[in-house]
């Protein structure tokens, strides 16, 4: 077996590298008031934040997974002009600034939107500055991440499965049922754990497109923010929260599903 | 009675192919990799549109593009063994074979009974709760066999159906598909590179090379009159059948072989025409099987002539013009063929 030294220069880069990982890290668990955390963590405006983000988080996740596998399926299957342009808008939110994201959001969705004033004047829906915006806002940013991990493992998957399912006589509803999506499940599961992810750490779009309003809109990264300013205490009980819920699902996924990438 | 023209172009390949197979007779479609076998088999079992011509089972017509017709494939009649088998791996064996009967509308208890009568009739009723990873290349293609069968098509197509297999489970594997090919009663038509699989398995050949046959007929009026060099060397052996003890093999035809190898039970002996030499005399020196007979065929085929022996054995020896001249060899003349017992190779039937 080969033991590889690294050159010095590279040790003393990575080692700078790490650092700048785990300091702030580290500046959160000095930071951390030990003996009031367990009260911190019980208030109610925190369990407030936490639940509303499962619900905001989850609730995203699903309407992902529901839009976003037939999209995945048919830029994976299905050959039409400007799908690669298709493909590419459909997956800019994943590097658009979420702020621009919340902004355009609101021009769509909001009361003088492109499609939210038809919804006030027609049906009296108003998307913003309520828990569906939040839950709208959180799936803008993280479908994408759904859609191109399900694409990458349909198009990865033996389509042979798919025939030989066929020749048995069955029909294309059923193929995809019985075939198709049991064995891109784990390609599923990856993509609906990112996606969560995603959507539970969201920010900047949240906040334009749905304001931060206690027990409505103001999610766990919003109520952070928010207590920054008044009780800095609170704000590092509710990160280091949010940091181990991260981790634990990184650890989770890390070997058997990432390796799918 | 399966009759199908198929035509279809697929990036470099152009294939135009007919074929017709009776439920009486087990058809083999052979040829080299990339001569468009398996695109023949998509094609009939409808998994591809075809561009041009018809394909009708048993008075059925499937497709027929002069007219529009094109059934879908789950709606035909016909069972296909992948190659591989593609047993879906989230499924269990008897839950792969109820699939099909799923499919047509068989409540699911009983789809499960008859999928179990299916892996019972093929003596793998013991792995019917294994996943199809812990399955061994035989068990995988006999499940596959059941699952193909379970929803009584018309047609069974087989891709390769021994070529995920390793050498030495080959034998007993073919020994056993050939009597489970026996046993259905609809048309048979199975798709393979192998020689030595087709001449065991089928009853007519038809050779296709690169989207074309280029022959079609007996196993027997193949290899005996290949029509080119290149069937010639692809099926151009001499193939013969007995019963072997200690390495002596008692053709059915009369006489004994030996071969190098000890074997025993129902053989095949394959005999490459290269393998046998003739004389203008007996010969002298080691060969362990030298007859005589008489050459009732020589045919000139570009630098070879092959020269079909008559006498104890039948054979099929291929050898220089010149040395047709040297033996002053001419139809229906005296010859004394031999081959040694090392160029016969022997494989259980």
């Amino acid at each position: 077996m080969r033991r590889d030294r690294p050159p010095l220069a590279f040790a003393i880069l990575a080692a700078i590298g790490v650092a700048f990982f785990l300091l702030p890290l580290l500046g959160l668990l000095y930071r951390t008031p030990w003996n009031t955390a367990l009260a911190e963590l019980t208030a109610s405006e925190a369990l407030t934040a936490l639940r509303l983000s499962l619900v905001v988080s989850v609730a995203a996740t699903a309407l992902a997974l529901l839009l976003g596998i037939p999209l995945a399926w048919i830029y994976a299957r299905i050959t039409f002009p400007g799908r690669d342009l298709f493909r590419a808008l459909t997956t800019l939110p994943m590097i658009l600034p979420p702020v621009v994201g919340g902004v355009a959001l609101l021009f769509a969705f909001g009361r003088r939107g492109l499609v939210g004033q038809f919804l006030d004047a027609a049906f009296g829906i108003r998307i913003p500055f309520t828990t569906a915006g939040a839950v709208l806002a959180a799936t803008f940013v993280a479908m994408p991440f759904l859609v191109l991990t399900v694409e990458a493992g349909l198009r990865s998957m033996d389509r042979r499965y798919e025939d030989a399912a066929r020749t048995l006589g069955a029909s294309r509803s059923l193929v995809f049922r019985r075939v198709t999506l049991p064995l891109i499940a784990p390609s599923i599961f990856a993509g609906a754990v990112l996606c969560w992810a995603r959507a539970l750490g969201e920010f900047g779009a949240t906040i334009t497109f749905a304001g931060s309003l206690p027990g409505t809109t103001q999610t766990l990264p919003l109520a952070i923010y928010n207590a920054l300013e008044t009780r800095p205490e609170g704000a590092v009980v509710l990160s280091l929260l949010l940091l181990a819920v991260s981790l634990a699902i990184l650890v989770a996924m890390r070997d058997r599903y990432l390796r799918a990438f | 009675m399966l009759s199908a023209n198929v035509s279809v172009r697929l990036g470099v390949l152009d294939l135009d192919v007919s074929l017709e197979a009776s439920a009486a007779e087990v058809v083999a479609v052979l040829g080299p990799n990339g001569a468009g076998k398996t695109t023949l088999l998509r094609a009939i079992a409808g998994l591809i549109p075809i561009d041009a011509g018809r394909i009708e089972l048993d008075g059925a017509v499937l497709d027929d593009v002069a007219r529009g017709v094109h059934v879908p494939a789950e709606l035909r009649p016909i069972g296909v063994v992948f190659q591989d088998y593609l047993l879906f791996p989230h499924l269990t064996a008897v839950e792969n074979v109820a699939f099909g009967l799923r499919a047509h509308g068989v409540k699911s208890g009983e789809a499960r009974a008859r999928a179990m009568e299916w892996l019972e009739r093929l003596g793998i009723a013991a792995h019917a709760g294994s996943r199809p990873q812990a399955l061994s290349g035989g068990q995988a293609q006999r499940v596959a066999l059941a699952r193909a069968l379970a929803t009584n098509p018309r047609l069974l197509l087989l891709d390769e159906p021994l070529a995920a297999l390793d050498a030495s489970a080959r034998g007993e594997v073919r020994r056993e598909l050939k009597r489970h090919l026996a046993s259905f009663s609809g048309v048979r038509v199975l798709i393979t590179h192998d020689p030595l699989e087709a001449l065991a398995l089928a009853d007519r050949l038809v050779i296709v090379e690169a989207g074309r046959v280029v022959q079609r007929g007996s196993a027997a009026e193949v290899t005996a009159r290949p029509r080119s060099r290149y069937v010639a060397d692809l099926v151009g052996v001499n193939l013969l059948r007995g019963t072997a003890h200690a390495g002596e093999i008692a053709l059915h035809a009369g006489a004994t072989l030996r071969a190098a190898e000890p074997v025993d039970g129902e053989v095949f002996a394959v005999i490459h025409p290269r393998a046998v030499a003739l004389h203008r005399a007996h010969p002298e020196g080691s060969p362990r099987n030298v007859w005589r007979g008489r050459a009732a065929t020589v045919d000139l085929q570009g630098d070879r002539v092959r020269v079909r022996v008559e006498g104890d054995i039948a054979i099929v020896a291929e050898v220089t013009p010149a040395a047709v001249s040297e033996l002053a060899l001419a139809e229906g003349g005296e010859v004394w063929a031999s081959v040694k017992a090392t160029e016969i190779a022997v494989y259980p039937t």
